[in-house]
């Protein structure tokens, strides 16, 4: 396990300096920041005021390794809307945004496993063929669309949850459920393809052979090795719809990071949109690294090695 | 008395390919009966069939299929797992692939005493210990905990062994039980088995390419070919007046009864087993057969050759001596 960490973290960390490194160089590339900062009014005299008060008058280099060693310690600088640290709107957007895309995970994996486990099991019928149809639809649906309907369904028409805000746990409902529409697809046929290949195996012959349980054989003996891939994925997977809440945060109002980032970007608050794009970025390293680190927990193969 | 396992024309098709095509066998009490012949003839299939256990698109049919004197053949998964494991046992032939990675050994051998028989966990594991321990395996303890990937071929057929027999089985099916093992370990694997024939009347179907081992354990001997029990008879007997002119191929290289030499091979004739689609008649060894005649092509008569001594083929006293 640790032969395996020491293996995997340095790749996580490189890669981390290089979404840290191409997240400076696109901030300077898209223009002067001076003269973004100081507003279409400003004189000439302002924008050299604001380069030398920013430190943008100093070489690339130096104001690169400044921001890096600044970012590493969390400080972001400040938010040019929000006259706050970008730091601290972060950290309380975040727990929003964490709920929003445990829940919505959580929701996919209830839904991904069992009819993925339910379509191996009745493989080539049509209760196969149409849980497939059911993932194909599911992937089709744009997120945003999916979200206005339940709003106008449960909302509007029934009632049951409210349409936007963040007050309540009512207010995660229809926003989880959405966000989990884009994972069960790729959950649902990933856990269906290695319960088929499990139950074809040796070993589940051998459970079968042994008296076990239906229970038993499908799930201790064919769910455990097909979940191996599964839950690594749904690591991958819930990055991924930390990303996607940009769209949903913003359909349903919910002020979490992504609604953050909405917000910033139409507000060119360029400190905001850089700190969330890294911490999104970051997270889904970590995310990744965790991936493979379950994977290695789970297959006892690769744990040994 | 009724047959341990009494198996009366059993077929089995998979798609286009005819791979058991009436075969008869029984076993006693106490009694071990190897099923010999070359591979791709249907001895696993035969096996796999008699434990309900065929590969997806296998369709089993057969005029009685009776273990210890109830007709299971129509028995489904909840009743077959009920006997499977506890009462009738199967070592397969595929010894690493068939333990599951993901559990260490300990947690595999146990599970199935757990089962059947609601065995505590220590109690479950003092047998498992006991078992390994009989299959030749040092350190049992440390094997107990270690995952299937951690072990050699030939010890992952021993704990295939031992996990067969956890709960004193009455009918063991072993398909080729020792193919990756050496001569000591195989020797004592051979002495377990012959002594829980002894003390417990464990009946056994053995199924091996090694004629030694047939000459040593065997009381009797079915010989198929393509999907079909070609010849019958006590070991003895067999060996002594092979008939069937496949049998005297098999044994070609093993003149001598009695001084059957260890980890020989069988005989190897020319060709192979074809492939034969259902509704084929006739003789499936007349393209390899010396003796084939025209009468080969028609419906082969079964019969007595000497005690106990059965074959399918025209000649009517099979191959001259
Ligand atoms: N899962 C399967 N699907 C299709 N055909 C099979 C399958 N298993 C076995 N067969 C057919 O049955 C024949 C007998 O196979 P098998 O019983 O494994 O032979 P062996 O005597 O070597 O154990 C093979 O030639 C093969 O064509
Ligand atoms: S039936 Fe004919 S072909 Fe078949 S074994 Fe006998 S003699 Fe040979
Ligand atoms: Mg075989």
């Amino acid at each position: 396990m640790l032969h395996f960490l020491r293996r995997r973290l340095p790749v996580a960390i490189r890669v981390a300096l290089t979404v840290l490194t191409l997240s400076f160089l696109l901030t300077r590339l898209s223009g002067d920041l001076a003269i973004s900062i100081a507003g279409p009014n400003a004189s000439q005299e302002d924008i050299e005021l604001i380069r030398s008060a920013y430190g943008l008058d100093r070489p690339l280099w130096v104001q690169y390794f400044d921001w890096l060693w600044r970012a590493l310690q969390g400080d972001f600088g400040d938010s040019y809307f929000f006259k706050t640290r970008v730091a601290r709107l972060i950290m309380e957007r975040m727990p929003i945004t964490m709920t929003l895309g445990l829940c919505g995970l959580f929701i996919a994996l209830c839904v991904a496993l069992p009819l993925g486990i339910l379509a191996a099991v009745r493989e080539n019928t049509w209760v196969d063929r149409s849980v497939l149809m059911v993932a194909l639809i599911g992937q089709a649906m744009p997120s945003f669309w999916l979200g206005l309907i339940l709003m106008v369904v449960l909302g509007l028409n029934l009632g049951w949850l409210p349409i936007s805000g963040t007050g309540s746990w009512e207010h995660y409902v229809m926003p989880s459920i959405v966000l989990s529409f884009s994972a069960i697809p790729s959950l649902m046929r990933l856990t269906r393809s290695g319960m088929i290949e499990a139950l074809a195996s040796d070993y589940i012959r051998t459970a079968r052979a042994k008296g076990l349980s239906r229970l038993s054989i499908l799930v201790k003996h064919g769910f455990r090795n097909a979940a191996i891939p599964v839950v690594a994925i749904a690591a991958v997977q819930l990055g991924f719809m930390l990303g996607g809440s940009i769209v949903i945060e913003t359909v349903f109002a919910l002020h979490g990071v992504g609604y953050l980032a909405w917000e910033s970007i139409s507000k060119n608050d360029f400190p905001v949109v850089q700190a969330v794009v890294l911490v999104l970025a970051l997270i889904y390293i970590g995310l990744t690294l965790l991936s493979d680190l379950l994977n290695a927990v789970l297959d006892p193969r690769l744990r040994s090695a | 008395m009724s047959a341990l396992l009494d198996i009366e024309d059993l077929r089995v098709t998979f798609g286009g390919t005819a791979a058991v095509r009436g075969i008869s066998l029984t076993v006693e009490k106490g009694e071990t009966h190897c099923l010999v012949g070359e591979s791709g003839c249907g001895k696993s299939v035969t096996s796999l069939a008699v434990m309900g256990l065929l590969a997806k698109g296998g369709k089993r049919d057969a005029a009685r299929l009776s273990f210890a004197g109830d007709d299971i053949r129509d028995y489904n998964e909840a009743q077959m797992s009920r006997l499977r494991g506890d009462r009738m046992a199967m070592i397969f032939q595929e010894p690493m692939t068939s333990l599951n990675p993901a559990y260490t050994v300990g947690s595999q051998m146990t599970e199935v005493l757990r089962r059947h028989r609601g065995t505590p966990r220590a109690q479950a594991v003092d047998r498992a210990v006991e078992l390994l321990t009989r299959v030749g395996i040092t350190a049992p303890g440390l094997r107990l905990g270690q995952f299937p990937h951690q072990l050699s071929g030939g010890l992952r057929q021993r704990v295939m062994i031992a996990m067969a027999l956890m709960c004193d089985p009455e009918l063991l099916i072993a398909d080729e039980p020792t193919t990756a093992l050496d001569v000591t370990v195989q020797a004592q694997i051979l002495r377990l088995l012959a002594e829980l024939q002894k003390d417990l009347g464990l009946g056994i179907l053995l199924i091996t390419h090694d004629l030694g081992i047939v000459a040593r354990v065997a009381d009797r001997v079915s010989v198929m070919y393509a999907g079909e029990v070609v010849e019958s008879a006590p070991t003895a007997e067999l060996f002594r007046a092979p008939r069937h002119p496949y049998t005297r191929g098999l044994l070609s290289c093993v003149p001598v009864p009695g001084k059957v030499k260890r980890d020989e091979p069988l005989g190897s004739i020319p060709g192979v087993v074809p492939r034969i689609p259902p509704g084929f008649t006739g003789c499936a060894f007349r393209d390899r057969c010396s003796f084939a005649e025209a009468a080969c092509a028609g419906t082969l008569p079964r019969r007595n050759v000497g005690p106990a001594h059965e074959m399918l083929c025209v000649l009517p006293e099979g191959v001259p001596a």
